[in-house]
């Protein structure tokens, strides 16, 4: 782990808002700014911006397109309307996860746009290349390129309307996209998100990020970092790969099925998940309140209250806009029905909770 | 930049300690709180208890991380300071007068151990 960082095309600025910096999937990146709670509360009540370029960005065209993406991503792409998202998660034979990730359907004929996670972008290529065989497509990351602002929030909206001028993402859906041309540059912009609020997500060249991030910075849009991006996710249920998705966590382990269309002819990994839902995983992801003000932590252990351990904790918070300790943690499935009393241990501690549904607070995407 | 109150002794684990006779009074120091961030829960001993010096007593914990608190000294806890259950934030507006608890000294030569400011500020960056 002595590769150096990464940094995205807004560093700079980050810096010179005099942001706490931390390593994240091989980016050096804004943990916060004005702090946690400030920032999330921007997020859910008004409206915040996420340097997100972290993110990767990789092209799949040519003739084969839809039959390999289809092939290599557990969601169903055949018949989708230019301009529509899907997410899904690409698989391994045995079901773990690769990556979970967006899959934009361009605006021309047999064209993806992959957006995948900071931390996979290598993996996930070379996994890719590996399963082209015999398809006739091409394979093109260019996430380095590209960069991202995800803003996020109720005014979100007015907000890359007017600051921005793209009035045109008003109209968008939850989960569609449009294209821009600025200056003959492409500028996409999705009504996509990891916050449980509306909100949007601009991807444009790394020059024009910079003007955009400005803008919005002077328009007195929050800068908002990574702390906050996991306390908001996690309140909305949403998993993080590598804490309730790995090679080791399947999407049905996750709950994350309905993201798996096994009426598909086929995908990497079918089968395995096919098996899993059929038998019923061994373990699951599961939400957990407890009755404290001690934070569950990833790591920690889930216990039955004769003191045996049934799981782990994947992630844990005290939630910030519902004032509860809660977690989510993988655990033996026999004790992942609602209302399970399962205990966990804080340091010296054991704090008697139960088990509760993933998605704590009620999100507010526009359909 | 954070703030190092004179007058006070500190710990290498970022406790301060105010010495009144023979009760020590402790919080933690305002690059604790600052590198902590948004304090949400304080952990506290009862009165009554007893800690030792090095031992943990309590934890802190912010949105995003938890940290152990570590007693300067050996005693008794005469009092712990209840109103931070309910009002954790007041260490991260005011470290050097949210304390968490008072500690009857068992043996106050345990104070020799500790820093001045002078020496604190030196590994408090």
């Amino acid at each position: 782990m002595t590769d150096q960082l990464k940094l995205t095309c807004l560093h700079e600025a980050h810096l010179s808002l005099g942001a706490k910096m931390s390593p994240f999937g091989g980016f050096d990146m804004p943990i916060q700014y004005s702090g946690i709670i400030d920032e999330h509360n921007a997020v859910r009540t008004k409206v915040g911006m996420f340097d997100v370029s972290h993110m990767g960005e990789i092209f799949i065209s040519g003739k084969d397109a839809t039959a390999f993406v289809n092939h290599i991503f557990t969601n169903d792409v055949s018949g989708m309307p230019d301009g529509k998202i899907l997410y899904g998660m690409m698989l391994y034979p045995d079901g773990g996860t690769v990556d979970d990730l967006l899959v934009y359907k361009e605006f021309a004929p047999d064209s993806y746009l992959l957006i995948v996670n900071a931390a996979n972008i290598s993996k996930d290529c070379d996994w890719i290349m590996e399963q082209v065989g015999g398809y006739e497509v091409k394979v093109d990351n260019r996430s380095d390129e590209w960069g991202e602002i995800a803003i996020q929030g109720p005014e979100a909206e007015a907000t890359v309307c007017s600051v921005l001028g793209l009035g045109d993402a008003a109209s968008l859906n939850f989960y569609e996209f449009c294209n821009f041309q600025i200056d003959g540059r492409r500028v996409i912009v999705s009504r996509t998100g990891y916050t449980g609020e509306d909100g949007f997500e601009v991807y444009a060249p790394v020059d024009m990020t910079r003007l955009f991030w400005d803008k919005l910075l002077e328009a007195g849009v929050k800068p908002c970092g990574l702390g906050c991006r996991d306390t908001l996710r996690f309140e909305a249920g949403l998993p993080l790969y590598g804490d309730e998705l790995s090679a080791e966590i399947s999407p049905i382990m996750a709950g994350l099925g309905i993201f798996c269309k096994l009426d598909k002819p086929e995908f990497i990994g079918k089968e395995a998940i096919a098996a899993q839902k059929l038998a019923g995983p061994a373990k699951k992801i599961v939400g957990i309140e407890i009755q404290d003000k001690a934070i569950p932590r990833a790591g920690y252990p889930v216990e039955l209250p004769d003191g045996s351990q049934v799981g782990v904790v994947t992630t844990g918070y005290h939630s910030i806009s519902l004032d509860r300790s809660l977690c989510f943690a993988l655990v033996d499935s026999a004790y992942s029905a609602l209302d399970t009393v399962l205990c966990i241990r804080i340091r010296k501690r054991v704090f008697e909770g139960r088990v509760i549904k993933k998605r704590f607070y009620q999100t507010k995407y526009k359909k | 930049m954070s703030t190092i109150k004179e007058g006070l002794l500190y710990s290498e684990s970022h406790e301060w300690v105010k010495v009144e006779g023979n009760v020590a009074v402790i919080g933690v120091s305002d690059f604790a709180q600052s590198e902590m961030g948004d304090i949400t829960y304080v952990e506290i001993p009862d009165e009554d208890e007893c800690v030792e010096a090095g031992e943990e007593f309590g934890a802190l914990e912010s949105v995003k991380t938890s940290s152990e608190l570590y007693s300067p000294v050996s005693g008794r806890v005469l009092e712990s300071n209840k109103e931070l259950e309910d009002k954790p934030e007041m260490i991260n507006e005011d470290p050097y007068n949210a304390w968490i608890i008072k500690v009857e000294m068992s043996d106050p030569k345990e104070l020799d151990a500790l820093m001045d400011a002078e020496a604190y500020s030196a590994i408090a960056k």
